[in-house]
Order: C-alpha cells, then structure tokens, then sequence
C-alpha cells in the first residue's frame, strides 16, 4: 500500500469509527436527526471561527462547534417542549435557519479568495488530506487533518468507556435513567457537542452532508442485525472499516470522490443487509 | 426603497426573479401544510437531498440542462426516495428518523459520486448543475419561469381536485381508510406534488433550505387558525411575503444570497408567531398559567376558611391557618390581599373572617369538593382514604352544568363519604 493511500485512508478510518460509535445511541435514542440537524446547524460556528482567527486550525474551531451544538440541542427543545411546537417542524427550522446564517456569514465577510466555501462544507474532499502532512524533524508524523479527528476520537472512547452503563440505560429506557438519578439531559448536551465536534473536525474531509451518514448508516446496520449495544458498536465499527476500505479503492478505480464513495458503499452494505434479514423473515414464515 | 421597488418593476432580470420566488414559495407554502399536518416535514428534507442523483441521471442521459429531462430524473428519484422510507420505517425495527436520514445522505452520496463523474468525464456543460445544490434564485431563466408557473399549476389543481380526501388523510388516516378511501393512492399524490414542490424550491433556496420552505409557513400558520382553507391561505401568503422580501433584501448587496435570507425571515415569523400568538403563544399560556394558579389558591384558601368554619373557628389568624393546610406564607398574603380586594374575606388587624359573599363561594366550592367525593366513592367504587386528592383538583374545574348533572345523579345528597356536611 502506498503511503497517501495509507494516510487517507487512516484519516477515513477514525473519522468513520468515531461517527459510528457516537451514532449507535443516536439510532438507539431515535435522535439521529437531532444529529443531522447539529452537523448543518454548525455552519455558522465554522464561519465564525474561520473569520476571528482565518484558518480552519485552532481552537476557537472547536468552541465555536461546541457551543453551536448545544445551541442547537436547546433550542430544538425549546421549540419542542416549551413553545409546543411539533418536534419534525422544530428540528427541521432550527437547523435551516443556523445554516441560513452561516451561508449569509460567508458570502458577507468573506471575499473569493478564502477557502471557505460552501462546497467545502458539504463535500469536503477526503483524497487531497495527505497533503497536509506533519514532519517533525526527519519524522512523519502524519497528517494534520488526521491529528484533528484523533483526539476527538480518543475522547469519544474515554466517553463511552467511562459512561458506558449510564449510556446505555440511558439509550434503552430514559424514564428508568432519571429515577436512578442520572442527568439525563447533561449527559444529552455532552454528546450532542460531541457529535457537533466531530462534525467539524471532519468536515474538511468528508463534509457535512456525509458526515451523517457515517452517524447513521453503520449503526442502522449494525442494529439492524443485532439488538445487544456492545456488539451494535462493535459491529457498527467493523462495518465503517470496510466501508472505507472498499469505498476508498473503489473511488481510485472509477475517479470519483473518495467520501460519497464510502457512504455509497456503507448504503449498499445496509441495502444488502435489510434485503437478507427481510428475505430470511419471508422465508421462516 | 423606491428607487428599488422600481428597479423591480423596470428590470426584467430582477422581476423575473421576484415572479419565480413567489411562484415557489406559494406553492410550497400550500403543499408543506399537509407534510406538516401529517407530521412528514422531515420527509420533504429527504426529498430535497434525494432529487440530486436524479438531477445527476438526468444529465447523464439527455446530455443537456434541459430542465424538463433533470426534473424527471429528480422526480424519479423523489418517488423513490418516499418509498423507501416507508418499506425501511414498515419492515424493520428502525425509527422512522433513522430511516429518513439513512435515506437522505444515502441518495446525497450517491449524487455527489454522479456529479464527481459527470465533472470527470471533462463534460464541460455540468456548470449548472451545482446550482441545484445551492439554489439560483438570482440567476433564473425564462424556461426556468414556465417550467415552475406549469408545474405548479398541475400542484394547485391536484390540490384543489383532491382537497377533501387531502384533508382527510392529514388529520385522520385511519378515518379515511374505514370509509374505504384509497389511502395508498392519495398519499402516492400527496408525495408526487411534495416532489414536484421540492424540485422546484430547491432552485431557489438550495438542498439544505427548501425544507424550511415547507416547513416554516405551515407551522406559522398553524398557530394563527385551525380551519384548513384558511391555514393554506395563510401558509402561502406567510410564504410569499418571506420570498418576497428575501428577494429584497438580497437585491440589496452584491452577491447576496436569496434563500438564506428567506430562511432567514421565515424563522422570525414562526418565532413572533410561536411568543406573542394570542391563543396559543407562549406568553399567553403563561398568563393563562398565572391566572389558574391564582384561582386555585383563591379557592383553596377559601376552602380552608369554610372548613374553619365549620370546626367553630371564625376569625382565623396566620398560624390557625396554616395549621390546617401547609402553603407558602408569601403566596398566602398575596391571596389573601386579593380576596380582600374581591370582597370575600374581611379582616380586622390579624384576625381574617369570610364575608357572605365569601361563604357563598367557599360552600360552592366545598360542595364540589364532597359532591366529587361522594361521586368516586358511590360511583366509581374508590376507597375513601383514595379521593382526597382527585377532588382537589376537579373541584377548580366542575362548572355550574357539570355540578346539576352530579346533583341529578347522586339525588341532591346530604353528606359526603367522610359524613361531612355537603353545603347548599
């Protein structure tokens, strides 16, 4: 294997793992749009960290995803719970009306010669990662858009190991959590700017439209074969591998863009397994 | 402003513009109200990703722009999109929010895999086809006019042929069925013309923002009226104003985008509409809130009195009170000041006694507390260590014509289960 390929693919690779673990309890919590409405409704904290320090490397990239995650978490529950609107109308304004603000942002303050743009928001481009390549001394330390996603991935592992028995009462039964006491909603806000950040530390290579489907698709699939949480993340994980892998390869052989590839090929995994397990079911019975 | 207002009317480029958004966003205004009824918005933002590999496939095939073969391509691809989300939601375990975005980024990948090929095959015409992505309010042809004034003429007579069964389906699905309706068939329209509607917004607003097109005016007009005719009529006029003046703001700077900008003040209408709405606004529920919580601690106090009373106690002091019933001090004052006000309690220094207008209201409100008593006990076979707490809440809610009827049932009764007094 070739060294870019290798690094690319690296970089797919804890980008998909990380999305897919967080997306298991978003599958199992059915908040999956809640998730799809946080990696659009960043938008505008990319724009604005972009704008205060003009570069997508810094830490106010990752406050401003924070912050704009949560944000967006409180204000679907606004509009939800305290305004009584009904929940698919909330979702579907608040992440609009955040991403209308960060495409009015970009096209104000910046001119045409920034790399913000709102192609690189949604598409990202994942083949052209490995050249932004970190050396130190005569080391190759890897790439940098690796080294954005890796810690975000470490935390995400610490998270659910420490958490993992709260995370899942949580996930299978909420009433039950908060009798036993559990901050429900801290450890919801918590994983939503998870979420929200690792949509933006990922953004630049696969965008912000795929991103959820790495969130989605592997733990759909993996649930939709098992119903134990500690194999849906085991097996949501093996699936996002293989999906990257095959998609990768798949990407150079026919020349189009690696990300949608992956996603593509982790749609047709679950396609194939729905198809199975429904064949299976007509089958028996 | 009306140098601008000129402009619009003098340039043709501008007004065209102005005559496409108002086209788009009429009709999405009137066809979101039935997603929105049908508590389907999301599904519309599924459309929306899912017409771009149609869009893609169009151009594969026909090799041009042409907007008549990209909207059958998307149109394709809409229908498909729609079903599904129906097969994964009906024959699998998963919620239908998971199937909705498995479905939106799946058909979105597989856009953008198209539309990398189409720019690889160095096929120099596919400029115009990101514009699907992002929207070209600023931009729209002649041919992009009639093709949306067509369309949306076949949306507004489906709309207008099928109203009834429309309507039927958006608020009681099970309903239409028992009376024999070919839901499946009503619904297959109610998902074309939501195709056709999200083909033409994203011309104008983009991917991401035509769901808030759909969305946004039939949830604003939701909260103005609950009669269907009129909820449309509003969608769409909340619709066009929105377009309208995103259109004019826009005008205003280079390069400034149309649709964010609609977006932009369709949120503000749905925020005033959702604060100050005067039946259903939050801050006249929280006034509704205030006002119960009042009455109840009116009553409730004036119960304590009457109960007093009738342990031989007539003049009540602080302590005397609140030895019988456990209540915040400061909530306490302020009721009882307001009784005063009301003339229902008379007070001499510290001593607090129920005037004969108060008598009259604390009797009616005990006998709606003992009636209901009487009534779980006789009735409805509760314990009587069991209706306490019931009667505390019903008895601020029994209305005059609800007391007779408990009146007629119970024959006029004189004690209640715990052998007090029913008062007349």
């Amino acid at each position: 294997m070739e060294l870019n390929d290798f690094l690319t693919l690296l970089t797919a690779i804890t980008i998909a793992v990380s999305c897919s673990l967080l997306g298991c309890f978003l599958v199992l919590r059915k908040t999956v749009m809640v998730g799809d409405a946080i990696s659009h409704s960043v938008l505008p904290g990319i724009a604005i960290a972009y704008l205060l320090s003009s570069s997508f490397n810094s830490v106010f990239m990752l406050i401003g995803a924070a912050v704009f995650g949560v944000f967006t978490t409180l204000l679907i529950d606004f509009f939800h719970k305290k305004l009584k609107l009904q929940e698919d109308a909330s979702i579907g304004i608040t992440f609009t009306w955040l991403f209308a603000i960060g495409v009015i942002i970009i096209t104000l303050f910046t001119n045409s010669n920034t790399d913000l743009d709102q192609d690189c928001v949604l598409f990202g481009e994942l083949s052209s990662t490995f050249l932004d390549k970190i050396i130190i001394g005569d080391y190759l330390m890897g790439t940098r858009s690796f080294w954005m996603i890796f810690p975000v991935f470490l935390i995400i592992l610490v998270f659910i190991l420490f958490g993992y028995k709260g995370l899942s009462i949580i996930s299978f039964n909420e009433d039950y959590a908060k009798s036993l006491g559990i901050n429900v909603g801290f450890i919801n806000l918590i994983f939503m700017s998870l979420v929200s950040v690792t949509t933006v530390m990922s953004f630049e290579s696969v965008g912000a439209i795929l991103v959820v489907g790495l969130l989605v698709i592997p733990p759909a699939t993996a649930y939709l074969i098992t119903d134990k949480l500690k194999r849906m993340l085991i097996i949501s994980c093996f699936l996002a591998i293989t999906s990257c892998i095959i998609g990768f390869y798949l990407s150079i052989l026919i020349d189009v863009t690696a990300s949608s590839m992956i996603i593509v090929v982790s749609g047709c995994l679950f396609l194939l397994t729905f198809g199975y397990i429904n064949i299976k079911k007509t089958l028996i019975f | 402003m009306k140098d601008t207002i000129i402009y619009f009317f003098t340039d043709s480029v501008a007004f065209k513009v102005l005559i496409g958004i108002t086209i788009i966003s009429a009709t999405s205004g009137i066809v979101g109200t039935f997603s929105f009824l049908r508590k389907k918005t999301l599904v519309g933002d599924a459309i929306a990703h899912s017409l771009f590999p149609g869009i893609c496939l169009g151009f594969i095939f026909s090799g041009t722009k042409d907007p008549f073969y990209l909207m059958l391509g998307s149109l394709i691809t809409g229908w498909l999109s729609v079903w599904l989300i129906d097969v994964l939601t009906a024959k699998s375990k998963l919620s239908s929010d998971t199937s909705i975005a498995f479905v939106s980024t799946f058909f979105f990948a597989i856009g953008a895999v198209l539309l990398s090929f189409i720019s690889g095959s160095s096929n120099g015409n596919q400029s115009g086809l990101k514009d699907f992505l992002f929207g070209k309010a600023a931009t729209m042809t002649n041919d992009d006019i009639n093709v949306f004034v067509f369309l949306s003429l076949i949306i507004f007579l489906v709309v207008i042929l099928f109203f009834k069964y429309f309507q039927l389906i958006s608020f009681n699905k099970e309903f239409a069925k028992s009376i024999g309706i070919k839901v499946n068939l009503i619904e297959f329209l109610l998902s074309t013309i939501t195709v056709l509607t999200v083909a033409i917004g994203i011309q104008s607003v983009g991917v991401v923002l035509t769901s808030a097109l759909l969305i946004a005016p039939a949830a604003t007009a939701r909260y103005w009226t609950n009669n269907l005719p009129k909820m449309l009529f509003y969608s769409a006029l909340i619709g066009v104003s929105s377009g309208v003046l995103g259109v004019f703001i826009s005008s205003t700077k280079e390069n400034m985008p149309t649709g964010p900008w609609i977006v932009f003040i369709l949120f503000f209408f749905i925020l005033l509409t959702l604060l100050f709405s005067s039946n259903k606004g939050w801050f006249s529920m929280v006034r509704k809130q205030r006002i119960n919580r009042q009455k109840m601690a009116e009553e409730n106090v004036l119960k304590v009195f009457y109960q007093l009373a009738e342990l031989g106690v007539k003049n009540v002091t602080y302590s005397e009170f609140l030895n019988k019933r456990q209540m915040d001090t400061k909530e306490l004052t302020n009721t009882i000041v307001s009784l005063i006000k009301k003339g229902f309690i008379n007070n001499d220094f510290q001593l607090y006694k129920l005037s004969e207008k108060g008598e009259v209201e604390a009797a009616r409100i005990v006998r709606f507390h003992r009636l209901w008593e009487l009534y779980l006990t006789k009735r409805l076979n509760f314990k009587e260590d069991h209706i306490h707490g019931t009667a505390e809440t019903i008895e601020h809610l029994i209305t005059p014509e609800i007391e007779k009827e408990l009146l007629k049932e119970l024959k006029f009764p004189t004690a209640d289960p715990h052998n007090k007094n029913i008062p007349y």
